[in-house]
């Protein structure tokens, strides 16, 4: 495998156990975040700055998703007393709040980030597998929750909210489920990045990583574990394949997503279903 | 034997009016108990309270002598309590056996950890296909619930209470919005429910079967009980006959 290749399983890997993390609170459960990438934020700072300490790759990959996980559980406090589009503005308020903040705390680098992060320990193509081997471990994890009795309850809890409390559902426990374990993965899905990019700047958790993560959602189809991978693969391939696609990145995803949700909002998904015999 | 619910003093207020205004009853285990009134009586609010879906402002709920007035609408299902909603609620994106088995399988979503290490649905499948079987929608189980009539759906709503082994099933206006043909069907089936061990509460305006099904009537008025016992003794008191029929 050549640095390039090893690169683009690596970007890619990330990506789909981001947007698989956003998948489990936005797709299973119901619950609209605008904010995730604070949380891959969140765990890409705790991850460098232990690394930058001398801690080594599994204890700072773990510090990463349980201090997004922590503060996602915080996070999804809020969606017991906010739903639909409240919740979806007060999520990108943390973004914005998470990149106010590390902006301005000069421990965390300020403007400038961490930089002169240790490497893994491993040459880049063995951490491109680790980190092929995460996204497929996220992959495994996303399916077995989708077809548990949780994936069975999250859906529920996003059909209708009241008539789960009458089947004895505790609504409440099962959105911070979501919201813990969402984050947890993408607390998971900045340590590894932390590794792979040795630096790290406040921009990279800005809105726009947000909605592309959303987009990656979206586009596969919400709740969809295989779609929302394949999603992720040809949302982050497309402009490594071309250059005019990189350039114009923020209009084609959001032209994909007005396409999407006018023409298909079951997502990619959606649409092999409903081509495919009953 | 105590009873098996009882509700002390509750009072609930919406913009300064009272819909609860100090009611008290109890529910005996096995009967079949209808709340009545005329509209805007308290009478859905009555059963919401006990449900857990309103927090009175005062006043106290007691389930098998437990007081549950702080515990949420979930957790008195665990405890026992089922309830139907006046507009029925179904998981629109489940297909109805779906819808049944969710409830059917309530031992497995008691806790997230119970949920994420359970995966065999084959239980819930079984016991959600009797109860289908039984309610008169087997035909159905495979479809979604924006398929069925409203005589259905209700059926389905029943269907979904009646999965989760309820002690007591609160029930609201399962009989609006049908036939009367299928009203008859509907307090058919669930005159039968507390032969089943189930105790039955039910909310209704339909008063031909209310009268037909129900073993003992409290009547509601202005968010008070005003009368309460046998059907043919309470329809019989002029109060009543004033209050729910405005005609003396």
């Amino acid at each position: 495998m050549s640095a390039y290749i090893a690169s683009l399983v690596s970007v890619v890997g990330i990506n789909m156990i981001l947007a698989l993390s956003l998948n489990i609170i936005t797709g299973f459960c119901g619950q609209v975040s605008l904010g995730h990438a604070a949380f891959y934020g969140i765990g890409a700072y705790a991850a460098a700055y232990l690394a930058k300490l001398g801690v080594g790759l599994p204890l700072t990959l773990l510090a990463g998703a349980v201090m997004a996980g922590a503060i996602g559980l915080v996070v999804g406090l809020t969606s017991l007393r906010v739903r639909h589009d409240f919740l979806a503005v007060t999520t990108m308020g943390i973004g914005f709040v998470f990149l106010g903040f590390v902006r301005k705390q000069k421990w965390l680098g300020g403007e400038l980030g961490i930089s002169g992060i240790p490497g893994p320990g491993l040459d880049p193509v063995t951490y491109a597998l680790l980190i092929a081997a995460f996204a497929v471990a996220v992959i495994a994890f996303s399916l077995w929750v989708k077809q548990s009795w949780m994936g069975f309850t999250f859906d529920a809890v996003a059909d209708d909210e009241e008539a789960a409390r009458t089947v004895g559902v505790n609504v409440s426990i099962y959105k911070l489920t979501a919201f813990g374990i969402g984050t947890a993965l993408a607390g998971l899905a900045g340590g590894l990045y932390v590794y792979f990019a040795r630096i790290i700047l406040p921009d990279t958790f800005d809105f726009v990583q947000s909605i592309a993560i959303l987009t990656m959602v979206v586009i596969g189809g919400t709740g969809s574990v295989w779609g929302v991978a394949a999603a992720t693969i040809g949302l982050t391939l497309l402009p490594e394949l071309s250059r005019a696609a990189a350039d114009y990145r923020l209009l084609i995803f959001g032209a994909m997503l007005m396409l999407v949700m006018r023409f298909s909002p079951a997502g990619l998904a959606g649409m092999i279903r409903r081509r495919s015999p009953a | 034997m105590s009873a098996l619910a009882r509700i002390d003093d509750l009072h609930i207020s919406f913009g300064g009016v009272a819909a609860a205004d100090g009611v008290n009853f109890a529910v005996e285990r096995g009967e079949f108990l209808a709340l009545i009134g005329p509209n805007g009586a308290g009478k859905t609010t009555a059963l919401r309270l006990v449900a857990g879906l309103l927090r009175p402002d005062r006043g106290r709920v007691f389930l098998e002598d437990r007081d549950v007035t702080g515990l949420p609408a979930h957790a008195r299902v665990r405890l026992g309590l089922g309830f139907t909603h006046q507009i029925v609620r179904p998981f629109y994106g489940f297909t109805t056996i779906e819808n049944v088995m969710l409830a059917a399988g309530h031992h497995q979503t008691e806790n997230p950890w119970r949920a994420i290490t359970g995966r065999s649905r084959t239980a819930a499948r079984d016991k959600a296909h009797a109860i289908l079987q039984r309610i008169g929608l087997a035909a159905q189980a495979a479809q979604s619930p924006r398929a069925l009539p409203l005589g259905q759906r209700k059926r389905l709503e029943v269907a979904r209470a009646i999965a989760l082994d309820p002690k007591l099933l609160l029930l609201d206006e399962p009989l609006a919005g049908l036939s009367s043909a299928e009203a008859a069907a509907m307090a058919d089936l669930i005159r039968g429910l507390p032969g089943q061990g189930i105790t039955v509460v039910l909310v209704e305006h339909n008063l031909g079967e209310v009268l037909r099904v129900a073993d003992r009537l409290i009547v509601l008025d202005a968010g008070k009980v005003l009368a309460e016992g046998a059907p043919d003794d309470v329809m019989a008191r002029r109060d009543v006959r004033q209050a729910y029929t405005g005609v003396v």
